[in-house]
């Protein structure tokens, strides 16, 4: 028996405009717990994707269990004992948990018909075996979602799986489910099994793993021992120390008077949990507020709030004297609140609508589109589309062409000509440079600066902290929720914006270093 | 009209049209097939297929006469469909809208004129309350419109039959059949191809294409219910009340089908009669969707559907083949004009897993 579960060696995986994995090596013991943890985009979900056959590597070797492989798909991994419990489950809500798990192997009497009390039998010794306790008759649709993350992995184990890959178990567990997972964990180690962790929570990297790697933009940054690191030296090697500046941000004249004022503001996520716990925030004029994150600790449902699209269930949201607390999109709209939404795929544009349909999206009320509600004029439409076209730089062969022949960066200059030009007093930006050439976000950058010199207030929410610290005049830190540190660019660095960002607050041995 | 001349010459236009001739004339390829694996003679029936359609002024009053309603139930599918929802209730809606409007028709007296358009009036609004019924219960309680607009239709086409029968409340008790009383002199809408049964039913649809068409590309609110059917979430960032625009869709839905009914009761039959509707307002569904979901091509749709329904009874007749080939031919149509759209809905719902 070699050592090795899986060893992946100089791993190389590109994508159009991106290397996700830029010559990755990584090995996997037999019976480790082995996190792999990096910011989005450092390429995690991608490396793991090659090992489970979901991508084909465009160069580097796979080993498992000493033998090597190439270009397999899922099926086969499966076969070699890999199996993989996706962040999104993929299970049918309908079925019961004994037939999900026994989906596609399902056991038979006689060769023919259906045997559930056997699969049932199989799944129940599983589930005592690795203490996962589970209802094998009870319906998926009914279950929380920790349970549902139970039978994802019963299922893996079901199909043989001595290798187990976890895509960010703990997203969507409560404290205690998380406590059941690791105890889990811990079981399917004595039983021999090895487990890979995808995560970008520092805590539990170190309280769940035996061993850590760190990836960060495609490289592997180092493999250390859990129990010989800190949360600080993890954040480090996460977020890196090189920053560099591009875009120059000049002082403004204009008086920083505030514009919106956001108070103890809760709200919940699709699922019904509590998405922000308490935000208070204080848009000013003249001023880009950077919101600095890590995905998935609030920043969808913020800007969901802040434009009306989402309602609150305590606080309030005040625009100048105006209360703008849960009033619908429409009145945002109107009271000149721009929105560059992060899924401009979903939300920015209509994709089967022409530019010019697009470009009064949400400005199609306006008394020059539409002076009465029985008439909207096509030819302003059309005049104001090219104004645009014109203005902003969208490349395009007509104002009749559909937004979805239009490229990523040509789709957001749209949006962002739609918006801008309403002359709006805030700007929420949701992660506005996602997805575009090098060209494209420095345009886009460049405009947000362009606006706030013209008095806007703006706020910029982005997974890049170097785009955050590079494009804001103030940042505010958001974990799990709630504002938890507010900072001035010029006087914070990446270290401590990342550590404020992974763990919610400084290590000791940092604020001691502060005040020294 | 500039910008008519340039759609036709857009190549969505060519396209969308090509595609349509091109699944009319598979379907036809089809029916061929089938009639000469049963036995029968093909030039025979196309023969007697067009006679009846348009062999002469009383076969092409026949296809007017049928494909009248068929416009309107046409239209009352295609702006459900372009606002995201399936509205398969047009003959319930339609069939409401009829009672409705021979209540009004025969009960209440009014001068020339004005008595019609009243009575398309009440035709119109009672469909539309059969239309708003789904609406609410889908914006307010998510219950599937496809589900209820369709057994909404049993409900409507069950209640106009007790309301009609024997010691029903609307009951003409001069005959034995399930009809109302004749309509009034001054609610008829005239006859204009007589003497087929051709009114001014026709025209009264043609507008309403002609309205759809305007509310849809060249109003507000056209353009919010447009855009809630292609994208909901950036109708929503748009600003757009997504569930007052499904109500709104669906009663719209209802009036156009009400006005179906309306008119059969004014220009064809002159009261209501139980079981009017051969199925106009699930030809409707047939018809929006040959139309590809555009108000003009709801016409050709209608024609294309009513001239098969007046065809297929001439071929009955000539005894070249029995009537039910026009139905077949329909559902040949319907198939080969669907499944390219649905192959490309697969193959866009693949791309967009694989993204």
């Amino acid at each position: 028996m070699p050592e090795c579960a899986i060893e992946m060696k100089g791993i190389v995986k590109r994508f159009p405009g991106v290397t996700a994995n830029n010559g990755i090596d990584f090995a996997l013991e037999r019976g480790e717990i082995h996190g792999l943890l990096g910011e989005n985009g450092a390429g995690k979900t991608v490396l793991m994707s090659v090992l489970y056959g979901l991508y084909y590597p465009d160069a580097g070797e796979i080993v498992i269990n000493g033998a090597p492989h190439k270009n397999y798909r899922p099926a086969r991994a499966i076969g070699l004992g890999i199996g993989m419990v996706h962040q999104h489950f993929m299970l049918v809500p309908r079925l019961t948990v004994a037939e999900n798990i026994m989906l596609g192997q399902e056991p038979t009497k006689n060769g023919i018909l259906l045997d559930r009390d056997a699969a049932i039998k199989k799944i129940e010794a599983f589930s005592e075996q690795y203490g996962l306790p589970i209802d094998a008759r009870a319906r998926v649709e009914q279950l929380p979602v920790g349970e549902q993350q139970r039978v994802e992995i019963i299922k893996a184990l079901y199909r043989g799986a001595d290798t187990l890959i976890l895509d960010e178990p703990t997203a969507v567990l409560t404290e205690q489910e998380v406590e059941h997972l690791k105890a889990a964990l811990m079981k399917l180690k004595a039983e021999g099994k090895s487990t890979i962790l995808i995560t970008h929570k520092l805590r539990e990297a170190i309280g769940m793993c035996d061993r850590i790697t760190v990836l960060r933009k495609g490289n592997v940054i180092g493999t250390v021992e859990a129990k010989e690191t800190s949360e600080r030296e993890l954040a480090e090697m996460m977020v890196g120390r090189d920053v560099v500046f591009t875009v120059h941000r000049s002082e403004t004249t204009g008086e920083r008077e505030p514009a919106m004022v956001v108070k103890g503001i809760t709200a919940c996520d699709d699922r019904g949990l509590e998405a922000l716990k308490g935000i208070d925030l204080e848009l000013r004029k003249y001023e880009v507020l950077g919101i600095a994150g890590v995905q998935g600790n609030g920043q969808r449902e913020l800007a969901e709030v802040l434009t009306g699209l989402r309602s609150t269930t305590a606080g309030s949201i005040a625009l100048g004297d105006l209360n703008l607390t849960r009033k619908g999109a429409k009145a945002f709209i109107d009271e000149g609140i721009a929105h560059i939404p992060a899924d401009r795929h979903l939300r920015g544009l209509v994709m089967t609508f022409s530019l010019c349909e697009n470009a009064i999206l949400g400005r199609h009320r306006e008394k020059a589109f539409s002076p009465s509600p029985f008439w909207q004029r096509r030819g302003v439409m059309t005049r104001f589309t090219r104004e645009i076209i014109d203005a902003f730089g969208v490349k395009t062969p007509s104002a009749g062409t559909l937004a979805q022949n239009l490229s990523g960066g040509n789709q957001q200059r749209l949006i962002i000509g739609r918006e801008f030009s309403k002359n709006p007093c805030v700007i929420i930006a949701a992660q506005p440079t996602r997805g575009l050439d090098v060209g494209g976000i420095e345009y886009v950058r460049e405009q947000l600066l362009k606006m706030r010199d013209q008095g806007a207030a703006v706020l910029l929410i982005s997974m890049d902290l170097d785009e955050v610290l590079m494009v804001s005049d103030r940042i505010a830190v958001i974990y799990d929720g709630r504002i938890v540190a507010t900072r001035d660019p010029d006087s914070t660095d990446r270290r401590e914006l990342g550590e404020l960002m992974l763990t919610g607050s400084l290590s000791e041995e940092r604020q001691a270093g502060e005040t020294a | 009209m500039r910008s008519i001349v340039s759609y036709v010459k857009s190549s969505t236009f060519l396209r969308e049209t090509g595609i349509t001739l091109l699944s009319i004339t598979l379907a036809f390829g089809v029916g061929c097939i089938i009639l000469w694996a049963g036995g029968y003679s093909i030039p025979a029936v196309f023969a007697n297929l067009w006679k009846g359609a348009f062999g002469n002024k009383l076969a092409i009053g026949q296809t007017l006469t049928k494909a009248t309603p068929i416009i309107l139930t046409s239209l009352s599918f295609l702006v459900a469909f372009r606002s995201g929802l399936f509205n398969i209730g047009a003959e319930g809606q339609m069939y409401i809208g009829a009672i409705a409007t021979a209540v009004v028709a025969s009960r209440l007296h009014l001068p020339a004129v004005l008595h019609a358009i009243v009575a398309l009036a009440a035709g119109g609004l009672a469909g539309a309350f059969w239309g708003w019924i789904p609406g609410y219960l889908k914006a307010k309680r998510g219950v599937n419109e496809f589900v209820t607009t369709m057994m909404l239709s049993y409900v409507a086409i069950g209640l106009t039959d007790y309301l009609v029968a024997p010691r029903g409340p609307l009951h003409d008790p001069r005959y034995m059949a399930n009809q109302t009383a004749r309509i009034d002199l001054t609610a008829m809408l005239p006859r204009i191809m007589k003497p087929t049964q051709v009114s001014w039913a026709i025209v009264v649809a043609g507008i309403m294409v002609i309205l759809v068409w305007y509310y849809l590309f060249r109003t507000p609110s056209g353009y919010e219910l447009r855009s809630v059917g292609q994208s909901p979430s950036a109708a929503e960032y748009g600003g757009v009340r997504i569930k007052r625009k499904l109500i709104f869709a669906l009663s719209l839905a209802g009036l156009l089908a009400g006005l179906a009914g309306a008119g059969e009761v004014l220009g064809t039959h002159f009261r209501f009669v139980d079981g009017f509707s051969p199925g106009y307002g699930w030809d409707g569904i047939a018809g929006g969707l040959i139309a590809r979901a555009h108000p003009v091509g709801a016409i050709f749709a209608a024609l294309l559907m009513g001239a098969l329904r007046a065809g297929g009874m001439q071929v009955q007749r000539s005894g070249a083949a029995p009537g039910d080939i026009a139905a077949v031919l329909q559902g040949l149509v319907i198939f080969f004009i669907i499944a390219p759209t649905l192959v490309r809905m697969l193959f866009r719902w693949r791309r967009r897993r694989a993204e």
